[in-house]
């Protein structure tokens, strides 16, 4: 795999910090001409290094107001539990993330609702009979302090 | 909230058009959802102004970068921790690695999302950075496995 260069690395942390930038804008930033920075944009973009870019949505906008992150444990009694599990839960438009992971629970999704009433209904027609639940915990969203895709490029 | 109710199915697939990929032009947009490019581009103009639409984000593929582990971290603070919730806020806030930071109900006080070399570098922000945040108390580390969804498929 090729080594970024400090460059590359300057053009990365520009474009994180405004994901809107066009490609003259972020040449300008970097302290490049258009040209140069096009091309490296255009070899990370082929590399997979830059995925893309997406909008970001404020849901609560829309009228979403809810967000309740559910932790879940699934029964590994099960041999399929996982797999069963994760295809019925990503039908669900109301789950906006799934993620599976490693420690003491084994997935974790996000669920939106417009309200705590609309919440209830989606969390017992539809989350309570996904299958192999062993154990559920769910944590409401206050507030969201920070929310960026910034590393230390 | 004056928003509800204002938006359509056919914002809603504008929406999911451009989290799907931000860079998509009106005219790929509008083509997408079957309007014409001039009335996607109003649609689109009027979603940003609304603040549906908070700007647009570049997607990294951490792992090549070097970021090779992601840690959900849910945080509790201790008893005597409680009176200083901005002291904590504010510390959290400006770790580097640290790219998500919520506050919520529940068994835990806040939500933490953490981007690490490998484990053993985990483990020295875990170390270094986070238990030595003033108030914190019980930390829980789940290590992110497989991203199944990140998409809304709200419709």
């Amino acid at each position: 795999m090729r080594q970024l260069d400090e460059t590359d690395r300057r053009i990365l942390r520009v474009m994180l910090r405004e994901g809107d930038l066009t490609a003259a804008q972020i040449a300008e930033r970097a302290g490049l001409s258009a040209a140069p920075c096009w091309r490296r944009i255009d070899r990370m973009t082929r590399e997979g290094i830059i995925l893309g870019r997406s909008a970001r949505i404020d849901w609560a906008r829309l009228g979403y107001a809810v967000r309740v992150f559910l932790r879940v444990t699934l029964d590994k009694t099960a041999p399929r539990a996982f797999d069963e599990f994760v295809a019925a839960a990503r039908e669900l438009p109301e789950v906006v993330t799934l993620q599976t992971l490693l420690g003491r629970v084994d997935v974790r999704m996000d669920v939106i609702a417009r309200d705590l009433d609309h919440y209830r209904r989606i969390y017992r027609e539809k989350i309570l009979p996904l299958p192999h639940i062993a154990d559920l915990e769910s944590l409401l969203l206050v507030s969201e302090l920070k929310n960026d895709d910034w590393a230390p490029v | 909230m004056s928003a509800r109710a204002e938006f359509d199915e056919v914002d809603m697939a504008i929406l999911r058009a451009l989290q799907e990929d931000g860079g998509r032009s009106a005219k790929a947009v509008a083509q997408l959802v079957g309007l014409s490019q001039p009335a996607c581009w109003r649609r689109i103009r009027r979603l940003e102004e609304e603040g549906v639409i908070r700007g647009r984000r570049v997607r990294l593929d951490l792992r090549r970068l070097g970021y090779e582990v992601t840690v959900f971290l849910g945080v509790k603070l201790a008893a005597r921790g409680r009176a200083s919730l901005e002291d904590f806020e504010r510390a959290v806030t400006a770790i580097p690695e640290v790219q998500l930071v919520q506050h919520v109900l529940g068994v835990y006080d806040y939500r933490l999302k953490v981007v690490a070399r490998d484990l053993a570098d985990f483990e020295r922000i875990l170390r270094r950075r986070i238990l030595t945040l003033p108030g914190v108390g019980e930390v829980e580390s789940n290590v992110l496995l497989s991203e199944e969804k990140s998409t809304p498929g709200l419709s």
